[in-house]
This record gives structure tokens, C-alpha cells and sequence, in this order.
């Protein structure tokens, strides 16, 4: 591999100076263990020991999982020519987290193609952390068979496409898949039976349960240009009005942002295969190349902490250098 | 003399049949030849170029993969569909029938283009 200078530019196709696959400028994300927010299109980080204002040895019912994203098993191209191994350091990190999570979460795109061994790579990397992983399909999952595959090895105990809901420790969980029947020149799609499946399944439920919802295109509107958004999720978070906490947990955009909107916060995780641009930043969403140096501190995972008491789940990412 | 008539005319009879076949022939020939029947659709940074491309009935379009990320070729009218193309792979497909045939991509749906026919 050639030895590139920092700022140069593999590729200018417009000759703007701003290339998806040349080297990013500004290197905006923190290294290891970093609370990272994205405010208006303004990154803020905190350092990990300011989260121990956060109390975290309150109270029973303390709940704990990691969300992983996008890990793109089978991808080779030069943005990462190694994602089994960035996986794998994903992996490293979890089972260095100073308090095990109790499960995992994948928020899609777990493998690049949908072929049989990129699902078993993922499984057999995944299966070091020895905590189960419930996953909700990206659309590099349900490539040619209509998400078969996918539910034949994963949906166990879902409906529909694949969405399901469960409980833990008093938190209702709620996986949706918005990568189906996409339409032409259209975003994100839920469908009229999973939103009816999901009005029901909330309905009778105390409005103080803490809800998780997670799918893999993001279900606010993050840059629709991109097709970074779902076309029918204000139906489905209309449902959850009236809960008290929401957190929505996405991948698919390979960056971490956040945003709240009233009793709901958005978060979308890292990959851990490679990152894309920030919205409006390359003329497409494709994969970004950076440093190789630089590469493990833009992919990373999320560790979701949940303290009975507090409104908001504590939502911790963290990269992989 | 009347034998020598009858190969005569059938003769003639033979050479007008044949020439004519052969005309007709070198018209179709040299009308094949005139317009092009392969055309190349690229897809890149998330786009089909050229996006809007016009062609005549019986033209084979071949969309090739130059991106670093798979696509797919799918007609919103159920026409044409390929399987997911990674790098470097292609889908054709040949449009006899003239008309308007809208496509996008189904694994990014914003990606979209139209063949016309005519």
C-alpha cells in the first residue's frame, strides 16, 4: 500500500476537494470510550469519566446491552479490506466492558451480500462475546430472496418480515424492519401490517415502561437526498406518544448521531466495517476511506445502560481504538 | 419451343424471386448495421449513467457495477429485475417493445433511471 500524505486526496472526482473515498480533513471523532453527539451538525464529546455523574450504581432493575451495526461481513473493498477483523476488535471490546451487557443488539447490514457464509462468519465472530444477539435486518440482508435467509436464521420468535418485541428487566424492546418493498425514490419503508402489528403491541402497556425501538435505517429524517430516513415512521412513533422514554436505536448511516425530539431520543451507532460521510458531505453515502491509522477510531459499538428512576437510557459509544 | 418458354420463364421466375430476397436482405443488413444494438448503462457514486437514456426497439442495454457497493437493476413495472450486482458485475436486457420503463436500484431505492423506447 502507497504511502499517502495526511490531506491528500485519493480521488477528486469534482474537483472540490471533498471525496468519499479519498482521506477525510477533519477528524471530528474521539478516541476510546467517548460519549459522542452530534447537535446540529456539531459534534460534542465527553470523556467517559464525566459519565459517573450519571449515578451508575443506582437502584435494581439496572439493565445493560451493546448494539452493534452494519458490520458488513464480506465487504472488500479498500475502505476496509479486513471487517472480519474490525468485528472482531468490536468483540474484543465488548468482553472488555467493565460490566457485561446481558445481550446484544445488530441493527442490520450483519452481512454485505446476504450470502450463507457471510451470516456464518458474523455468527461464529459474534459468538466469543457468548451473549445472545437479536438482530433486525439492513437491506444488504434481504438481497434476492426477499429476506428468507434472514428469517430462517434469525427470526426466530418474530412476525411479519421479521420484527418482534420483547421484555427485559422491565424495558420493552421493539425490533422493526424498514428495508422491505423499498419503493422507487422512496426512503426507509415499515408497511401497513408491521404498523399495525406495532399499534397493538403497545397499546395496553403502561406509559412509564421504557421502550427501546431498533431498525436499521434510521426513522427520522437524517438526509432523505441519501435515503437516510423512513418514509412512514411518524405513524409508528405516533404510537409512543404517550411513553415515557423512548430510545430509538438505528444504523445503516455508519456514524454516530443523536437527537432528541420531545420524550424520544434518536441514536444512530458506528459500524464496525467502515464509515461513511457525514450528510451533504461527498456526492454519495458510499463507503469512506480514512487513514488506516484512523480507521478503528470511526468504527465502534454502543453500550445502552438503563437506570430504573432516569427518563433517558444512558447511551455510551465507544470506537474501536 | 414451348419447353424452351416455360424454362425460360422459370428461370426469370428464379432470378426475381432470388433478387429480391436479397434486397431485402441487404436492407435489413445494412439497417442492423446503421444503429447501434448494445448500449451501456454505468452505475457509480450511487447513480445510473447516463440516467435517462433513449433507445430503439431491440437495443440491449448492459448496466455494469463500477461502485464499490452492490446495486440492483429492477423495473417498477415488473419488466426486468437483476440479481444483486456486486463490483464489475452486469444485468442485460433487450427492449423490443417500445414504451417508457422506469428502474431504480431496490437495495437504495433513491437511485432511479428510465430507459425510453422508440
Amino acid at each position: 500500500m502507497s504511502k499517502e500524505k495526511k490531506d491528500e486526496l485519493l480521488i477528486d472526482h469534482n474537483r472540490d476537494g471533498i471525496d468519499r473515498r479519498g482521506f477525510l480533513k477533519c477528524m471530528a471523532w474521539a478516541g476510546t470510550g467517548t460519549l459522542c453527539v452530534m447537535q446540529g451538525g456539531v459534534l460534542k464529546s465527553f470523556s467517559l469519566s464525566r459519565l459517573s455523574e450519571l449515578d451508575p450504581a443506582a437502584a435494581a432493575g439496572e439493565l445493560r446491552f451493546v448494539q452493534v451495526s452494519d458490520s458488513h461481513m464480506g465487504f472488500n473493498k479498500p475502505a476496509n479490506q479486513d471487517v472480519a477483523g474490525t468485528l472482531k476488535a468490536a468483540v474484543d471490546k465488548i468482553n472488555s466492558l467493565p460490566s457485561a451487557p446481558e445481550f446484544l443488539l445488530h441493527t442490520g447490514d450483519i452481512s454485505h451480500l446476504s450470502k450463507p457464509e457471510e451470516f456464518d462468519a458474523v455468527d461464529q465472530i459474534l459468538k466469543s462475546t457468548g451473549k445472545e444477539t437479536i438482530f433486525v435486518p439492513g437491506e444488504h440482508d434481504v438481497l434476492n430472496d426477499d429476506g428468507q435467509q434472514f428469517r430462517e436464521r434469525y427470526g426466530k420468535g418474530s412476525a411479519g418480515a421479521g420484527w418482534r418485541s420483547f421484555d427485559k428487566n422491565g424495558v420493552h424492546f421493539i425490533g422493526l424492519v424498514n428495508v422491505m418493498n423499498l419503493k422507487a425514490g422512496g426512503l426507509g419503508t415499515l408497511g401497513a401490517e408491521q404498523l399495525e402489528w406495532l399499534e397493538k403491541d403497545v397499546k395496553s402497556r403502561a406509559k412509564s415502561t421504557p421502550i427501546v425501538v431498533f431498525a436499521h435505517i434510521p426513522l427520522w429524517s437524517v438526509y432523505p437526498e441519501w435515503g437516510w430516513g423512513t418514509d412512514d415512521a411518524t405513524q409508528a412513533l405516533a404510537y409512543l406518544k404517550s411513553f415515557g422514554s423512548v430510545t430509538v436505536l438505528n444504523g445503516h448511516i455508519h456514524q454516530i448521531m443523536q437527537k432528541v425530539e420531545g420524550n424520544v431520543t434518536f441514536h444512530t451507532a458506528a459500524s464496525t466495517a467502515f464509515p461513511q460521510p457525514a450528510p451533504g458531505t461527498a456526492d454519495s453515502p458510499g463507503p469512506m476511506k480514512v487513514p488506516a491509522e484512523q480507521l478503528r477510531k470511526v468504527l465502534g459499538i454502543t453500550d445502552v445502560q438503563f437506570l430504573r428512576g432516569k427518563n433517558a437510557l444512558a447511551v455510551v459509544d465507544s470506537s474501536l481504538a | 419451343m414451348n419447353n424452351w418458354i416455360r424454362i425460360c420463364v422459370l428461370a426469370l421466375f428464379l432470378v426475381a424471386a432470388f433478387s429480391i430476397a436479397v434486397v431485402k436482405g441487404e436492407t435489413a443488413h445494412a439497417a442492423a448495421q446503421s444503429a447501434p444494438s448494445v448500449v451501456a448503462v454505468k452505475i457509480d457514486n450511487f447513480s445510473f449513467g447516463p440516467q435517462a437514456i433513449t433507445v430503439a426497439p431491440g437495443t440491449k442495454i448492459t448496466w455494469t457495477n463500477r461502485d464499490d457497493i452492490p446495486h440492483t437493476v429492477v423495473s417498477t413495472e415488473g419488466v426486468f429485475k437483476s440479481k444483486v450486482l456486486d463490483t464489475d458485475e452486469s444485468f442485460s436486457f433487450t427492449f423490443d417493445k417500445p414504451g417508457t420503463y422506469p428502474y431504480f436500484c431496490s437495495v437504495h431505492p433513491k437511485m432511479t433511471g428510465t430507459v425510453v423506447v422508440k
